[in-house]
């Protein structure tokens, strides 16, 4: 099977929690509301400290086109407008609402919309911004946004990413396995929004794209798109990093997207990619008229007794999802996300959001003992980037990041692959984080320059 | 005349070795009329104040005065007219001496020394995860990583401002705090732009009296991180008799215009959280040591 160039094999993991069906997590007695759970603007809060909230109900508003609603997850009321931790580690303005355990519907919020599939493309882009539908993959990025693409760009692919490529992780495989149907519909409604009025209906295409180890998913998909013509699932070589992507473009497609310091966006090869999460939550946001204010994550990890996939409501802390599964003393790190990409938390207060795709409790007992590179090359082999990392972190030693531009750090998906293979254990991924931290002030800086400049020779 | 010149000379006795020294004397009286020529056209007045000013200056380079070195600073002096005023680790001694160069008169300028403004050492800040990874404040406080310490604001204690001071005026306490000898700061400021959590700031050196606290949370959540953050409580800006501190954002802040130093808030504060240094810098250059692995 085709594929990118690099990456790496690590062991998946999934067996854990593979066969786990998805099971709802009863909420919390508090809950703290992020009103920053996407990239882009904070949400505005629009309810005060008293105030009578039920589910579904609209808390923060959208601040801006690149920002996403809030809705409350529970019913009850609003205890305080709050400081919370991003899992980032930045600190943002949250809602904390004490749940009367009543989930009082708001109004209409469940419903069955007979017409939902008449509804036209303007308005599957509007619903999905009223839902404050994001990127469910991790990334978090508004789906309103990735859904209107500018008129200058034709696309006609959506691949819908059921990689899931990090090890542990089995929310989306778990979705796909008992709510395909859902997740089906939602990839027609992802075509009919990105298809042009004046188009014809087949124009855009859309494929569900499977890693291999994940194959009685994609027996029962190819079964139920036999008789689809715009619609597909395809098989890809089980490889880290096959979810990120500009990988996955280039393994389904066998197009490649040019990097990030040529402003390259999947859209730019007529691409969009989603996640099945959140295909699913536009079925859900559509049909069902639901925000997006519960998603499926997986608790896995050595140190979890029971691990599974649970269908948690935003806001509930990692502490009570964990204990919820049992945690074992043994645990030494807690991890948001996957081991590969995601984000050791300092608190267990964290508060879930749209983007935790996973929470991982792992009993590491490794000794992280950094040695000097000894340009072995491994990381060059393995970068799915076609970067050279070793670069970033001997520069990064002598604290010249501000050179990683002229080696396009800011070209790096931080995927991990390189800090995965080294044999020195050297942090390439964090001399790569600091290195874009002082790289993109400076490059914004000279663009911005560079403008005043031409306004001056113009004006 | 060329083809006729080699035989005529060939013709005496060691004939080859003269010719040879006479095209070179030829080759070097040419060259050296055009370098004289050169020099004498292309002429460029050096301005002599420029390697005055060089030579007063302290010539560490230490980029306080934001151009790349002191040569360079000194141009800039001479030929885009750049502030006396400009070199910290010289001071008042070294403005007046570029002054007198260049004929101009100088204004008092207040010394500064650097603060740092945490007293969340290992003692009373609140440790709240583990840290592995690259051992600087700047990777630790990246975003996408989590900090170690409980409090967001406090100081990380891994020393980028040590490794930053050209002065010897930095060392690492044993709290995991840096102290500043401030009879060696000068108050370049290298420190300052090294914290990446805006710790240190450059404060009157004649100000005895500072709050060693930058947390702007509230109190409850203060006292979650820290056994001694500031939990503004008002008190000091109660009593303050020239109105000099006030507590903004949920953490007491000095005017430092205002502040006598007379040290009322320190004695009134609950958290310790203000400090009279008129007692602590004889402290401090009591236990004064050569900094290990420092330069002489």
């Amino acid at each position: 099977m085709r594929s990118f160039r690099g990456g790496v094999h690590p062991p998946d993991m999934k067996h854990l929690s593979a066969d786990a069906p998805i099971e709802v997590l009863a909420a919390p007695e508090q809950l703290v509301v992020p009103l920053s759970q996407h990239i882009g603007a904070p949400a505005r809060p629009i309810v005060q400290a008293g105030d009578d909230v039920r589910v579904g109900q609209l808390i923060g508003e959208a601040s801006g086109f690149v920002s996403a609603a809030v809705h409350s997850p529970v019913s009850g009321k609003v205890k305080a407008v709050t400081r919370t931790r991003h899992p980032l580690g930045n600190t943002v303005d949250a809602l904390l609402i004490e749940n009367d355990g009543q989930d009082r519907m708001a109004e209409r919020v469940g419903e069955d919309n007979p017409n939902w599939r008449d509804v036209s493309p303007r308005d599957i882009v509007d619903t999905a911004m009223k839902a404050g539908i994001v990127g469910m993959g991790g990334a978090t990025f508004p789906t309103h946004v990735k859904l209107s693409p500018p008129e200058s760009k034709h696309i006609d692919t959506v691949i819908l990413n059921a990689a899931e490529c990090e090890p542990y992780l089995t929310c989306d495989y778990r979705l796909l396995l008992e709510r395909t149907e859902d997740v089906i519909e939602g990839l027609k409604l992802l075509v009919r929004a990105l298809t042009p009025p004046d188009a014809p209906p087949n124009r855009v295409s859309g494929i569900i794209a499977v890693e291999a180890n994940k194959k009685d998913v994609f027996l029962k998909l190819q079964d139920m798109l036999q008789d689809k013509t715009n619609l597909l699932a395809r098989l890809m070589p089980v490889k880290y990093p096959q979810g990120a992507e500009k990988q996955l473009i280039k393994t389904v497609l066998n197009r490649e997207v040019p990097p990030q310091s040529q402003r390259g966006l999947p859209m730019d090869v007529g691409v969009v990619v989603q996640n099945v999460g959140t295909a699913l939550a536009l079925y859900e946001a559509v049909r069902f008229n639901k925000p997006l204010y519960e998603r499926v994550l997986t608790v896995s990890g050595d140190a979890i007794d029971t691990p599974g996939n649970l269908l948690v409501r935003v806001g509930t802390s990692t502490e009570h999802v964990l204990k919820a599964r049992g945690i074992t003393d043994s645990a030494s790190v807690v991890i948001s996300g996957g081991p590969m990409m995601g984000i050791a938390l300092s608190r267990l207060s964290t508060p879930v959001n749209k983007g935790t795709s996973g929470l991982l409790a792992l009993s590491s007992s490794e000794n992280w003992e950094t040695m000097p590179c000894i340009s072995c090359g491994a990381c060059v082999r393995h970068c799915p980037m076609q970067l050279i990392p070793s670069k970033f972190s001997t520069l990064g030693d002598v604290g010249r990041y501000d050179e990683t531009e002229h080696w396009n750090v800011i070209d790096c998906i931080e995927c991990g692959v390189c800090t995965y293979v080294c044999p020195s254990r050297r942090p390439i991924v964090q001399h790569v984080k600091i290195g874009k931290a002082v790289v993109v002030p400076l490059m914004r800086a000279r663009a911005e320059e560079l403008r005043r400049q031409q306004e001056k020779e113009h004006g | 005349m060329c083809p006729v010149l080699p035989v005529t000379v060939a013709a005496s006795a060691g004939g080859y070795t003269l010719f040879g020294v006479l095209v070179m004397l030829v080759i070097g009286a040419v060259l050296g009329l055009v370098l004289f020529a050169a020099s004498r056209f292309f002429k460029t007045d050096v301005d002599e104040r420029v390697e005055k000013i060089l030579d007063v200056l302290p010539n560490v380079n230490c980029g306080a005065c934001g151009f790349g070195g002191c040569a360079a600073y000194a141009e800039a002096v001479v030929y885009k007219g750049s502030a006396c005023s400009l070199c910290a680790p010289g001071g008042a001694d070294v403005e007046c001496r570029i002054a007198e160069i260049m004929g101009a008169s100088v204004g008092d300028r207040e010394p500064l020394v650097a603060v740092v403004h945490c007293g969340g050492g290992t003692r009373s800040a609140h440790s709240a995860a583990g840290y592995y990874g690259i051992a600087s404040c700047r990777a630790a406080s990246v975003p996408g990583l989590n900090s170690p310490k409980a409090c967001v604001f406090g100081c990380l204690g891994m020393g980028d401002c040590v490794a930053a001071c050209k002065f010897d005026a930095m060392v690492m306490g044993d709290d995991g705090l840096p102290l500043v000898i401030e009879s060696n700061c000068v108050a370049c400021g290298a420190c300052v732009r090294a914290c990446p959590r805006n710790i240190i700031q450059l404060h009157p050196l004649k100000s005895f009296v500072h709050v060693y606290c930058i947390n702007t949370d509230k109190g409850r959540d203060v006292r979650k991180a820290c056994d001694i953050g500031c939990i503004a409580c008002m008190k000091c800006e109660k009593i303050c008799p020239v109105d000099a501190i006030h507590v903004i954002n949920n953490v007491a802040v000095i005017d430092y215009d205002k502040c006598i130093s007379c040290g009322k808030c320190v004695k009134e504060c609950p958290q310790g959280i203000i400090v009279n240094m008129r007692k602590t810098r004889k402290e401090i250059d009591r236990l004064r040591q050569p900094v290990p692995g420092g330069t002489s």
